[in-house]
């Protein structure tokens, strides 16, 4: 017991070391590295450069922000209840199966960046063709692991509903519903990187400017300007959005199987 | 009086090709409590399926008596629990009756009536996670009666559990039966259980399955812990032990 508790405490700084060290000591050699070979700021410049650029630049940086973070949670809004419903509706038809599977297959194979130009031909409005780009992106994990999580009840419950003259509603809702519920909160989560990672994408795309600007347009600009501090604070932004995005998910994750004394997917 | 499950000269074979049984006999009587006790793999689980209704067999016939037309006159208990881990132990006693759309005063009644005579009224609240496997057992078998059934089909219910739980459970399932006076298949490979609980131990033979005796067990109820150490139960023991010898012997004999 002694040994067991004395190891996993020197496991924990271990991961705590690792977690904190590393960056940091990344950090810092980033900075000594700049210190010592003085590129030029347009090629390499240090963290506090970075930092400095976030401070000044924050009046634009942080509205473009809002603007792709609004992209990106629309796009999941969307993609979350459009994977769900479609995965609901091709288990309980074989036909919807046929029909719809094949082409949801084919559009997640299509990289976005082909597909952007073409929806933003088509869509009028900036910011819904954004928000369709990304929700095309995020929508495939919430359907396959819809489809995979409804095919998650075990033979023997299905066994007891059938004993009992369930109806399939009656299976679908109180039996394969609850336990597919790890796997589309899951689908949740990668859903909502990809979400964001979709939102960049078609911004990149669109190319967006003025107001209605999100990060990745902000990037773009800086690099014609050769602000290439700010080009790493743009980047520095979204990775914690979508550190924040998928820890958020992660809790909301957590707290449904708590309520539902279930397993995460996987674990 | 014309048995309430009658089995007749029946054989199974899954679409795999595996055959479970073979000529496979038996009647119960109404509210008769018979074992059914055989090697692994005899196709003890295939016969509680096909008098369950849960499998058409390949061949031969199954007759029902009208009483087990009514939706929930079948009970069943798995060899687990299988609770339904999001539901607590109310609700999961419950589900039946909720699966029926009986109305929620009837169901509130009948829930709180079987937590009661199995001693799980302290414990609605619960989910399953939060039981032992004693528990949670006890919680199917109080599923399983809720609807208060005619016929209960029993797959090995205890067989996971520690021996003092298992007797426990025993115990208390000859009690439920003798106040409520189900008819009872109990399937298990415990030979000390069968002889306990039952009043005839059918002995299958190996697969493909058919009955290959039948050892009546002649011993009043209520049984107690005193008949598990009489001489009398090792002797019936030992008879069933033999004619479960026999029905191995036979069958590897005779391909």
């Amino acid at each position: 017991m002694r040994s067991a508790v004395a190891f996993s405490r020197g496991h924990a700084t271990a991961v705590l070391l690792g977690r904190l060290l590393v960056p940091a000591g990344l950090v810092l050699a980033w900075q000594m590295a700049v210190w010592l070979l003085a590129p030029p700021p347009w090629i390499l410049p240090g963290p506090l450069a970075v930092l400095r650029a976030l401070v000044t630049g924050a009046d634009v940086l942080l509205p473009a922000l809002a603007v792709t973070l609004l992209t990106t949670l629309a796009a999941l809004l969307v993609a979350a209840a459009g994977g769900f419903v479609l995965g609901l509706a091709i288990a309980l038809s074989r036909t919807l199966e046929y029909a719809l599977l094949p082409l949801a297959v084919t559009l997640q194979v299509v990289p976005l960046v082909a597909v952007a130009p073409i929806i933003l031909l088509y869509v009028e409005r900036v910011e819904t063709a954004l928000v369709l780009c990304a929700a095309l992106v995020a929508f495939f994990p919430m359907l396959a692991n819809t489809l995979a999580g409804l095919e998650h009840a075990r033979e023997a419950e299905r066994r007891l509903f059938a004993l009992y003259g369930a109806s399939r509603w009656q299976e679908l809702i109180h039996l394969r519903l609850p336990r597919a519920m790890p796997f589309v909160l899951a689908g949740l989560r990668i859903a909502a990187t990809l979400a964001l990672v979709g939102a960049v994408v078609a911004e990149f795309a669109a190319g967006t400017a003025g107001s209605r600007a999100g990060l990745a347009y902000r990037i773009l600009e800086s690099g014609w300007r050769l602000e290439t501090a700010r080009m790493y604070a743009a980047l520095l932004l979204l990775a914690v959005a979508g550190l924040v995005l998928y820890g958020l998910v992660g809790a909301l994750e957590r707290w449904v199987l708590r309520r539902l004394h279930l397993e995460r997917a996987g674990a | 009086m014309s048995p309430l499950l009658a089995l007749s000269d029946i054989a199974h074979t899954y679409p795999n090709g595996l055959c479970a049984l073979d000529g496979l006999t038996l009647a119960l009587e109404q509210g008769s409590f018979t074992a059914l006790l055989g090697p692994s793999g005899c196709g003890k689980t295939t016969t509680l399926h096909l008098a369950a209704g849960l499998l058409t067999p390949t061949c031969g016939r199954v007759l029902r008596a009208p009483a087990l037309a009514r939706p929930g006159a079948v009970g069943f208990v798995f060899q687990e629990p299988v609770l339904l881990p999001w539901l607590n132990v109310w609700h999961n006693v419950a589900l039946p009756l909720t699966l029926a759309r009986r109305p929620a005063d009837e169901v509130a009644e009948r829930v709180m009536a079987m937590l009661r005579l199995v001693d799980l009224d302290g414990l609605l609240h619960l989910h399953p996670d939060q039981l032992s496997g004693g528990m949670r057992m006890r919680v199917a078998v109080a599923r399983a009666l809720v609807t208060r059934p005619q016929l209960v089909l029993m797959d090995e219910p205890f067989a996971a559990l520690d021996e003092l739980a298992r007797f426990r459970l025993d115990d208390e399932l000859l009690r439920l039966w003798q106040a409520h006076s189900f008819t009872v298949l109990f399937v298990t490979h415990s030979i000390y259980e069968s002889v306990y609980l039952a009043q005839r131990v059918l002995v299958m033979t190996p697969r493909p399955g058919r009955i290959a005796a039948e050892i009546p067990i002649d011993v009043p109820y209520p049984r107690t812990a005193d008949f598990r150490t009489s001489a009398h139960f090792a002797q019936l023991c030992g008879q069933v032990l033999a004619a479960l010898e026999r029905a191995g012997t036979t069958t590897e004999a005779a391909p």
